[in-house]
């Protein structure tokens, strides 16, 4: 679970997100939407503890970031970011590997319980038949489950991913949400996202954090349809939202 | 472990020993393997043979083993934290680190009236060149606890080496001709003028570079995936960065400091070692990359001895086709 204390953030002289108190909970798959440049991204890798806030505090599980080791943060969280990572003669079972870091020995060496977890790992996004394959020749939502597996293998409660639907066709980003809200609900895992896709957030998500410069708004998903927040972020002079039907349209 | 990885490591442990023999046998006096087997193992063979072989050869070869494993682990650690295919040791400014502190001891020194011949002896050279490289580099590494982005510090490194190379000329401009040939004769890099007490400093500083170059391996590992993966699993980045740039000052300071710098061992033959072996893991790539170097570095300085060329020059001419092929055929190498 992630809880956020009077949190405010931003970068430069520039605060994007004010006092914002309110809690992300486990066991729950979470959309974190919002305009470009409203600080999806910077939200994230504060709590991931790779970015800094201004002022307030962030919880994860109960303990507060800043007085977290860095070993204990690597077995708390795990970041998916939106960097390609795509080494040649690096094979997916080594990168998926990497994951269990935080609990190898100084130079890295897998127990057979590590190789059992990451084959676990590669079952579960599907992609046990890549594990010797190298990422340089694999398509991007190949890349994005393998970096997802990744995350998994470093067995942590909670679980960050900065846009993973951005480079997927319909179907893949339907099957990767999809497979965000088992593994939550299945692992009891606390899974935030940053995303663009609406309908998908409206449709997969059990509760949406929205930020509407300076707050962010976290409801349960069908309390936020019926708050009122969607239409006035996402309505201009050519979209707008339909509370009913869920989805955007072109005004006609 | 894979099986080929297997062979090919018995096969270039192999290789290191058969061109370690080779390169004592070759030279200006004609030594046979006979002659360096009745030394090597103490028995009674004519004394200047004797001489040769251990004060010289031995000395030579196995600097050239030492330099080239030096060198190329430090590439390999560079190309690592900076996540780039053209990094190595000299990037950061090693190579221009030592050239100031060579060029300011041999040039400057005379031109303020210090120093005399006496002064500059090998060891007055390989000192001011320690000195001059652990001075960059420390001043980089400063740099980069304030900064952030890895590349920034990559650029300033080029930058600190062309200010480097400015000062140099002008004081190449203002020296007399003695001692302007002594300081391009150390650019032009020797294994040979290391003697064996200065290996007695040599090889401690090697063998801590390399100790602290296996020490980063999981982080090298994790680094792969970029800084802000390596964060998030638990990678202390300053410390890291600390300890790799103290063991590319041991390994490639030391060795440009007492054989002058020796170009593109460090840039070629990680990525030679990438190829060979397929693989990006730094428990296999770093054994290899220091069995590699050796290799090659040992066979430069065979093929310098029949040619009789300056052993930078061989390296150059060996290292720049790599190169250019890795810059061709450049995709997510690192």
């Amino acid at each position: 679970m992630i809880r956020f204390n009077n949190l405010s953030l931003g970068y430069g002289d520039r605060t994007l997100i004010d006092n914002l108190t309110g809690e992300v909970a486990a066991g729950a798959l979470t959309a974190l939407v919002g305009r470009n440049g409203t600080g999806k991204s910077t939200l994230l890798r504060a709590i991931a503890g790779i970015g800094d806030y201004f002022a307030g505090s962030i919880e994860l599980c109960g303990r507060d970031l800043r007085s977290l080791p860095a070993a204990d943060l690597a077995t708390t969280i795990a970041f998916v970011t939106t960097d390609k990572v795509r080494i040649a003669n690096l094979r997916c079972r080594d990168v998926v590997g990497l994951g269990r870091a935080p609990y190898t020995n100084w130079i890295g060496r897998m127990q057979a319980q590590d190789e059992k977890i990451v084959a676990e790992a590669l079952a579960s996004v599907g992609m046990s038949d890549y594990a010797d394959k190298t990422m340089d020749r694999m398509s991007d939502g190949e890349c994005q489950r393998i970096m997802i597996a990744r995350a998994l293998a470093q067995q942590t409660p909670i679980i960050l991913l900065d846009e993973p639907t951005a480079f997927l066709d319909m179907p893949n980003r339907y099957e990767l949400c999809s497979l965000l809200s088992r593994l939550a609900h299945d692992e009891h895992k606390c899974i935030l996202f940053s995303t663009h896709e609406l309908d998908i957030a409206l449709e997969l998500c059990d509760a949406v954090a929205l930020i509407s410069p300076p707050q962010v708004h976290i409801l349960p998903t069908d309390e936020m349809i019926r708050s009122g927040h969607i239409e006035r972020l996402f309505t201009n002079g050519i979209v707008e939202f339909n509370p009913a039907t869920r989805t955007v349209k072109v005004k006609g | 472990m894979r099986k080929g990885t297997t062979i090919l490591f018995t096969l270039l442990a192999l290789c290191v020993v058969a061109l370690f023999a080779a390169d004592m046998c070759v030279g200006s006096v004609e030594i046979t393997l006979r002659d360096i087997w009745t030394v090597m193992t103490g028995g009674e063979c004519d004394p200047i043979t004797t001489k040769i072989i251990i004060d010289i050869r031995l000395t030579k070869a196995l600097m050239a083993i030492l330099a080239g494993a030096a060198l190329a682990v430090s590439g390999l650690q560079m190309q690592t934290l900076f996540r780039n295919p053209l990094a190595g040791p000299y990037v950061l400014g090693v190579s221009s680190g030592a050239s100031l502190g060579v060029a300011l001891f041999i040039l400057g020194a005379p031109l303020l009236g210090l120093g005399g011949s006496s002064l500059l002896s090998s060891f007055g050279v390989a000192g001011a060149a320690w000195i001059g490289a652990a001075a960059v580099l420390m001043m980089v590494a400063a740099v980069s606890r304030r900064i952030k982005d890895i590349m920034v510090i990559l650029i300033l490194g080029m930058m600190v080496g062309s200010a480097v190379s400015a000062i140099v000329q002008v004081l190449q401009y203002m020296s007399h001709e003695e001692a302007l040939k002594s300081f391009v004769v150390w650019t032009m890099g020797s294994l040979g003028d290391v003697s064996t007490t200065q290996l007695l400093l040599i090889v401690p500083a090697v063998v801590a570079g390399l100790a602290i170059a296996v020490a980063v391996i999981k982080p090298l590992n994790l680094l792969l995936l970029g800084e802000p993966y390596a964060r998030t699993m638990g990678l202390n980045i300053g410390r890291t960065r600390m300890l790799i740039l103290l063991s590319t000052t041991l390994l490639a300071g030391t060795v440009t400091a007492f054989c002058g710098p020796i170009g593109f061992i460090g840039l070629a033959i990680p990525h030679v070692a990438r190829t060979m072996f397929r693989n990006a893991d730094h428990r296999i790539l770093m054994p290899a990359t220091a069995l590699l170097g050796a290799v090659s570095l040992l066979i430069c300085d065979i093929v310098s001895k029949i040619m009789t060329l300056p052993v930078n020059t061989i390296t150059a001419l060996l290292g720049i086709p790599i190169v250019i092929w890795v810059v061709v055929r450049n995709k997510n190498i690192v």
